[in-house]
C-alpha cells in the first residue's frame, strides 16, 4: 500500500504532530515499509516562508490555541494564556529551535536513585539508562549533524560567545564551548552552511539548522510510505470494545470532521497538547482519559528552571549577530548539592531582538529602569540557564472550563517552583552575573523564565504501571497499540535541552514498533 | 470591563506608520502649541513644524496628547521623537472608532489621569510638569485595565518599528543582506 491512504485502512499507523519525535518516527516507519499517516495541526512553513521579524514569525509559526494556567509561576501572571512558546506547523518545534543537541548524563537517567526522596518532588528512575540508548544518541547525532560528532567541527564563535568565554575563563570554568548544535558549520546531508543570520528562532531560512520539516519529512514522503496531512487538528483518539486504539479524529483543513482508522497510534503533540489529547479521550471504559490507570497523564509538568542573564558593557556586543544558542558552560551542570541544590544547570549562550527583549527582559516593567536597560540593547550579551527542575505531581496538565476553537476543552497548565528550582535559579543568576561582572558588566538584568520552551513529562516513563504513561519504548502500559514519542515521555527533565533525546527515542521506538508489527504483537 | 487578550495583544503587529506630513496651509490654521512641542488641532494632532499629523475620528485630541504623554512616561526614550509613541498608539484610535466600550475606557482612563493631577496641585495631567509627578500619577493605575493596555500595547507597537530598531542599534533582517557571517558577527575587539 502507498499513500495516501483510505480513511478506513486500518493498516497504517497514525502518528500526531511532525515535530522532533513525531516527524522522526514517521520518517523511520516509513524507510522500513511501514504505512503512515502524519497528521498535523499546523500548516507548512519552509525556509522560503520564514520572516527574519520576530512578531510576524510569531504569527507565523507559534501555537496560539487557547491555553489556561494556575499556579504560582510568574508565566501565568503575565502570560495567561501563552504557557507555552511551541510551534504549530510542519516540523513542530523544530522549526524554531535554537539546534543544542545535548545527551543527557548517566546519573540524570537514575534521578530518584542519584537526588534521593526529596520531599514535594514526584522523582523516579528513568525505566532505561545512558547506555540501553547510546546506540540510538550516535544515530541521531548523525542524522541531525551535531557540531563535535561525526567529524563535524564547532561552530565559530559569535560576540555573545566570546563574550562568555572571556568572562568563563575569568571564573575557572572549563567546559565551554561553542556548542553542539544540529546546525552545518559546512554543507552537510544536502543543507547549506550557516551564514550567521541570528533568527534561528524565526526559523532558519538557510536550512543549516536540523528540522523535521526539511528533512525527515521529505524523506519519508519520498519513500511513498508516508503522507502528511497539514492543517489536521486531532480531538480524540478512539478505541474498540477491547479498549484497543482503532483510529482517531480530526478537524482537517476545510473544517470537516474525518475519522482515520489506524493499527497503531502515536502521540506526538508536545507535553500540552499530547496528555489533553488523551485525557479528551475519555470513554466508558476509559473514564479518565486513555493510558491513564496511574492517573500521571498530565502530571509532573517540568518545564526546566530557566532564566536569563542580561549584561550591559561599555563598548558594544552586538549580539544579535549570528547564531542565537552556540556557546555553553557545562561546569554546572553536575550533580553537586553543596551548592544547596540537587540536579544541575547549563549555561547557554541567547539573543533575542529588541521586540522580544521588550516583551520578556521584564514583563510588566516600565519606566526609566526598563528603558535604561533597552537603551543599553547593542551592549547586551545574554545566556539562558537551562537546568533540571523537579516533577511534582500537582504540576500538571489539566481539562480547563475554557473552550478551544474547535470546541474541545482546552488544556491548564499548573506550575509552582519547587523550593529546589528555585535555589537553582538563584545559584545559576548568580553565576551568570558573576561571570559577566568579570569582564567588565556595568549592568546585569536577570530575567524571569519565558513562556516554557522546553515541555516535558506529563506522560512519562516508569518502570512500574502505577508510577507512569509508558514504558521504555514510549508504549502505554494500558493499551499495547498507542504510543507516545514527543518529549512528554520524560520521567525526569535533566539538565540538557530535549531535542536530541526524543529524537534518539523515536529512532529506538520505531525499531520497536516495526519489531512489534512483524511478530503481530501490534 | 475590558478583558486584556495577552495572547493576540503580543500577536499584535502595528500597521505601517500613515502618519502624514501637514501643508502649509493646516499648519496655517492650526492650534495650540503643548508643552511636548505638540500642536494640538480641532480633530487632530501634529508634529511641531508640521512634521507628520494623525487625523482622529474617535479621540479627542486633548485625550490623544495626554496619551501621547502617557506613553513617553511608560516608556522614557529621550531621543524618541513624538512620532514612534503615535505610531505605537493608532491602533487604538482606530479601534475606538468600531469598539465604543474600548473608547470609553480611553477617555475614562485620560479623565482619571487628569483627576489625580488636580488632586495634586495641577491643572491636567499634561500640565503636570515634572516626570516624576506624573510617574507617581501612573503609580496609582497601573494594575488597572486602562494602565494595561496601553502599557501593553507599547510595549510591543514601539518596539516593533524599524526607525526604532535603528536607534537601539539593532540592525533586524539579516537573510536578504547575506546573514552577520561577513557583517561582523565576531567583530569583538575589547575583550
Amino acid at each position: 500500500m502507498a499513500a495516501p491512504y483510505d480513511m478506513d485502512d486500518d493498516s497504517v499507523v497514525v502518528i500526531i504532530g511532525t515535530g522532533a519525535g513525531g516527524g522522526t518516527l514517521a520518517n523511520e516507519l516509513a524507510q522500513k515499509g511501514i504505512a503512515v499517516v502524519a497528521l498535523e495541526a499546523g500548516g507548512r512553513h519552509l525556509p522560503d516562508d520564514y520572516v527574519n521579524d520576530e512578531w510576524e514569525s510569531f504569527g507565523q509559526l507559534a501555537w496560539t490555541d487557547m491555553r489556561t494556567t494556575s499556579g504560582s509561576w510568574r508565566v501565568a501572571q503575565d502570560f495567561p494564556n501563552l504557557p507555552a512558546w511551541i510551534v504549530k506547523a510542519v516540523g513542530g518545534s523544530t522549526v524554531h529551535w535554537a539546534g543544542a543537541s545535548l545527551r543527557i548524563q548517566e546519573h540524570e537517567f537514575r534521578a530518584r536513585s542519584t537526588y534521593g526522596d526529596i520531599e514535594g518532588a514526584n522523582l523516579l528512575d528513568w525505566p532505561l539508562t545512558l547506555a540501553d540508548l547510546e546506540p540510538w544518541y550516535a544515530q541521531a547525532e548523525n542524522k541531525m549533524g551535531v557540531t563535535r560528532t561525526n567529524g563535524i567541527p564547532g561552530l565559530p564563535g559569535n560576540n555573545n560567545f566570546k563574550v562568555m568565554k572571556a568572562g568563563a575563563d575569568k571564573l575557572g570554568y572549563s567546559e565551554c564551548h561553542t556548542g553542539r548544535m544540529a546546525i552545518n558549520p559546512e554543507p552537510r546531508d544536502g543543507r547549506a552552511s550557516c551564514r550567521q543570520l541570528g533568527f534561528c528562532f524565526q526559523g532558519c531560512k538557510m536550512g543549516a539548522k536540523w528540522s523535521t520539516a526539511y528533512t525527515e519529512i521529505p524523506a519519508g514522503e519520498a519513500t511513498g510510505k508516508l503522507e502528511v496531512r497539514e492543517n489536521a487538528q486531532v480531538l480524540m483518539i478512539e478505541h474498540d470494545g477491547t479498549g484497543k486504539v482503532s483510529g482517531v479524529v480530526y478537524q482537517d483543513a476545510g473544517g470537516n470532521r474525518q475519522r482515520q482508522a489506524a493499527r497503531v497510534v502515536c502521540v506526538a503533540g508536545n507535553s500540552i497538547e499530547s496528555p489533553r489529547l488523551l485525557l479528551n479521550s475519555a470513554s466508558s471504559m476509559f473514564p479518565d482519559g486513555l493510558a491513564n490507570s496511574s492517573g500521571q497523564v498530565g502530571r509532573n509538568y517540568m518545564r526546566h528552571m530557566t532564566g536569563s542573564v542580561y549584561a550591559a558593557f561599555e563598548e558594544p556586543v552586538h549580539m544579535y549577530r549570528g547564531t542565537t544558542m552556540a556557546g555553553i558552560v557545562s561546569d554546572e551542570a553536575k550533580h553537586d548539592p553543596s551548592r544547596g541544590f540537587v540536579g544541575g544547570y547549563e549555561m547557554e549562550t541567547v539573543s533575542i531582538g529588541v521586540p522580544f527583549t521588550a516583551a520578556f527582559l521584564n514583563p510588566g516593567a516600565w519606566g526609566r529602569q526598563f528603558t535604561a536597560a533597552m537603551d543599553n540593547y547593542a551592549h547586551l550579551a545574554g545566556m539562558w540557564l537551562v537546568g533540571e527542575d523537579l516533577p511534582q505531581a500537582a504540576n500538571a496538565i489539566t481539562l480547563s472550563d475554557e473552550r478551544d476553537a474547535f470546541d474541545m476543552p482546552a488544556a491548564n497548565v499548573h506550575f509552582d517552583d519547587h523550593p529546589n528550582d528555585i535555589a537553582m535559579r538563584k545559584h545559576a543568576y548568580a553565576r551568570g552575573t558573576a561571570l559577566y561582572e568579570s569582564v567588565g558588566a556595568t549592568a546585569t538584568y536577570p530575567t524571569p523564565p519565558y513562556p516554557s520552551t522546553h515541555n516535558l513529562g506529563t506522560n512519562r516513563m516508569s518502570k512500574k504501571p502505577a508510577d507512569g504513561v509508558v514504558d521504555p519504548f514510549g508504549q502505554s502500559h494500558d493499551i499495547a497499540n498507542l504510543f507516545v514519542s514527543d518529549g512528554s515521555q520524560f520521567t525526569t527533565s535533566a539538565a540538557e535541552n530535549p531535542t536530541l533525546t526524543i529524537v534518539a527515542l523515536a529512532i529506538r521506538q520505531a525499531d520497536y514498533i516495526e519489531k512489534r508489527m512483524s511478530e503481530k504483537a501490534i | 470591563m475590558i478583558k486584556v487578550d495577552s495572547v493576540h495583544a503580543l500577536a499584535f503587529t502595528p500597521a505601517p506608520s500613515a502618519l502624514r506630513r501637514m501643508s502649509r496651509r493646516e499648519l496655517l490654521t492650526c492650534g495650540l502649541a503643548v508643552g511636548t512641542g505638540l500642536i494640538v488641532g480641532p480633530t487632530f494632532i501634529a508634529g511641531s513644524g508640521g512634521a507628520w499629523a494623525l487625523e482622529l475620528e474617535a479621540l479627542s485630541p486633548t485625550s490623544v496628547a495626554t496619551l501621547l504623554q502617557m506613553a513617553r512616561d511608560v516608556y522614557p526614550h529621550d531621543s524618541f521623537g513624538d512620532e514612534l509613541y503615535v505610531a505605537a498608539m493608532k491602533g487604538h484610535e482606530e479601534r475606538a472608532v468600531i469598539d465604543t466600550q474600548f473608547k470609553t475606557m480611553l477617555e475614562d482612563g485620560v479623565t482619571q489621569l487628569d483627576q489625580l493631577a488636580v488632586e495634586r496641585g495641577s491643572a491636567s495631567y499634561l500640565a503636570t510638569g515634572w516626570e516624576a509627578d506624573r510617574i507617581e500619577i501612573l503609580r496609582v493605575i497601573e494594575s488597572d485595565p486602562f494602565f494595561q493596555t496601553i502599557r501593553g500595547g507599547l510595549v510591543v507597537g514601539l518596539y516593533n518599528q524599524p526607525a526604532v530598531w535603528a536607534l537601539l542599534g539593532y540592525e533586524g533582517a539579516s537573510f536578504d543582506k547575506g546573514g552577520y557571517i561577513d557583517r561582523g558577527f565576531d567583530d569583538i575587539a575589547w575583550l
